[in-house]
């Protein structure tokens, strides 16, 4: 259920992103796309009773072994890496489309896409 | 001569960043310093020819860690990456001079150069992922470089359309992890073929496909190309259409369809029915065209649907169970064709900057008679204009044919007969842009045109050299067997790419 919303959540920025004739609600589609995706990657590493995947000292047995204890409780780390490197990502797309966005206002004086259309074929 | 794979990466990557601090006194130093380095890629990348090696980042083994894999097809796409980058180069040192910001251009170039060696040297699917958006980034704002109406509008739209397609390129990672547990391409190929597939993976599978068609420009995702690759300053339309669409593209959709997933015949039949609306509908729109660099990008889309044409002939085949020779002849065809069209698209694209540096303009109709005042762009255009309309000796007329022969061995005929009227339609729509801008009348204005001469002409020439020589590569038994068959067997041998890869540890 919760991966369905997620998924109706990147169907919505999928939406506003292809139909809004405004530049600056484009962008804001994008972001909700990338926001959906990042959601999704925190959701497939979470656990309800999760812990922080830190090997303390009472989840290792003798032979310096993990327990199975901390196995099924931790929760994957891995996904939340790489939610930081698509958020980095993201954030230098959205640097360079805010300021093409502006420097298109400035030529164009609109954020309308339907007005700016120098380019056919 | 054994370079490690990671100064494929970190040596551009470095380049980089210290292009900018030369600012505006150090431009030349910092123009040759960029032109040493691509050389130097070049280079390297001659010397990898036929090795198969894999490196671990940091010392972590795999799937713990990050690999870097080159095999046949990574080499082979290194090489027309190396190749097109030092000819783009060598072509802006001249070229770039009529913009402001040049340190700032070369810095995104070479961020360019690191993201697609990137890509076509990760194994792993998300690094894939980060090099693509590295990749993608420098090239949106390479578009909109000049910051006119047309480019930032250009710019605009590529960027919107590439970062839905790097979304979906990412959800679809998201899903692969979800339901194989691992990002190393080698451990997900084995758990796919252990475990099978199901709902997740084949939406991923749609994913992707979607999203390196964006990327590749596939003709129902195309709608970028036309605008982006006509409006980047014309070095930079070479790289586009060259090889950024190909490593972004057409390599990884063959990496994740070939090598991970596997083929089934319905995407056999899939990848097959893009190519062949990409070859046609490129074409068609192309003829109709009067601006010469955005007859040129529609034509990209048409040839690209050649390359990937082949590589679905021979996915088809080997989910068929039939003759793995035609199969391989296929791929073959399209990997050379691949390594083609990045040579004369290339030199076809530095051909209409040298016009438009010359007279200033880009619509057919406004030129005309120019054969004479600039002999060498017109010989090394004709040149090209032959190799991709596929003209006998020069290149474009082997691979054309060898996926032609392969298309008649496999018993499409009609597959063979769209490609053969493809390439009529190709050799119409260069007559057209020959006619109108090298003969005919000289219009007044452009009575004291002159010829660019330097480094911009040189490029042109190596250019215009290796459209000739490319040929050898199908002819002479050494440089097929060292450059084009290694990268057929990585194709062929399909799932087998994991077992090899994990071995390896």
């Amino acid at each position: 259920m919760p991966y369905a919303l997620c998924f109706l959540l990147f169907v919505i920025g999928l939406y506003c992103a292809v139909v809004k004739k405004n530049m600056v609600k484009i962008v804001v589609g994008i972001l909700v796309m990338e926001y959906a995706v990042n959601l999704f990657l925190i959701m497939l590493g979470y656990r309800w009773d999760g812990i922080a995947p830190i090997v303390d000292r009472e989840y290792l047995t003798e032979g310096n072994n993990i327990t199975n204890a901390f196995l099924s409780h931790a929760v994957d780390p891995l996904p939340q890496a790489l939610v930081l490197t698509a958020i980095v990502i993201s954030l230098g797309s959205l640097a360079l489309m805010i300021s093409i966005c502006i420097r298109t206002y400035e030529k164009y004086g609109t954020f309308d896409i339907t007005e700016i259309r120098r380019l056919k074929g | 001569m054994t370079v490690p794979l990671p100064v494929f990466v970190v040596l551009p990557l470095a380049t980089a960043f210290m292009l900018p601090l030369f600012g505006k006194k150090g431009k030349s130093a910092a123009t040759l310093l960029a032109n040493l380095v691509t050389i130097g890629l070049v280079v390297m990348a001659v010397s990898t020819i036929g090795q198969w090696r894999t490196y671990e980042v940091g010392r972590w083994s795999i799937p713990l860690g990050i690999n870097l894999v080159l095999d046949g097809l990574s080499c082979l796409l290194i090489l027309a990456i190396s190749v097109v980058s030092a000819a783009a180069m060598l072509f802006s040192t001249r070229y770039m001079e009529q913009y402001t910001a040049k340190s700032k251009y070369l810095c995104l170039f070479m961020l360019m150069v690191t993201g697609m060696n990137g890509v076509v040297l990760s194994g792993d699917i998300f690094n894939l992922f980060v090099f693509l958006e590295i990749a993608s980034i420098a090239s949106y704002a390479l578009v909109g470089f000049g910051c006119e109406h047309e480019e930032l509008e250009a710019s605009f739209k590529y960027m919107v359309l590439g970062s839905i397609a790097s979304m979906f390129i990412l959800f679809g990672v998201a899903l692969v992890y979800g339901n194989t547990g691992t990002l190393n391409m080698a451990y997900i190929s084995r758990t796919i073929s252990t475990n099978g597939m199901n709902m997740g993976l084949t939406f991923a599978l749609g994913l992707f496909i979607a999203g390196f068609g964006l990327k590749a420009a596939l003709v129902p995702f195309h709608a970028w190309l036309p605008d982006a690759h006509p409006s980047a300053p014309a070095p930079i339309s070479a790289m586009l259409s060259g090889v950024l669409i190909k490593a972004l593209g057409v390599y990884a959709l063959t990496r994740v369809l070939f090598n991970i997933f596997g083929v089934t015949v319905t995407l056999g039949w899939i990848i097959i029915t893009l190519a062949i609306l990409s070859m046609v509908c490129g074409a068609l729109l192309a003829l109709g065209q009067w601006d010469f660099k955005r007859l040129l990008a529609y034509s990209s889309i048409s040839q690209v649907g050649y390359v990937v044409l082949g590589l679905g002939l021979g996915a088809l085949i080997i989910a068929k169970e039939g003759n793995t020779a035609v199969a391989s002849l296929a791929i073959l065809g399209g990997l050379l064709h691949l390594l083609n069209h990045a040579v004369y698209k290339s030199l076809l694209f530095l051909n209409s900057g040298s016009v438009e540096m010359a007279t200033g303009t880009r619509q057919l109709r406004e030129m005309g008679g120019l054969a004479e005042k600039m002999p060498y762009t017109r010989a090394t255009c004709a040149i090209a204009s032959a190799s991709i309309a596929g003209v006998p000796p020069f290149s474009g007329f082997w691979s054309k044919l060898i996926i032609v022969i392969a298309a008649i061995q496999a018993e499409y005929y009609w597959i063979a007969a769209v490609v053969v009227g493809v390439s009529v339609c190709t050799l119409i729509m260069y007559l057209k842009a020959h006619r109108y801008v090298f003969l005919g009348e000289l219009p007044e204005k452009l009575k004291d045109v002159k010829e660019n001469k330097g480094s911009m002409l040189l490029a042109m020439s190596i250019l215009a050299v290796l459209c000739v020589a490319m040929g050898l590569l199908v002819l002479v038994e050494p440089l097929r067997a060292g450059v084009l068959e290694p990268a057929v067997k990585v194709v062929m041998q399909g799932l087998d790419y994991s077992v090899n890869i994990i071995a390896q540890k």
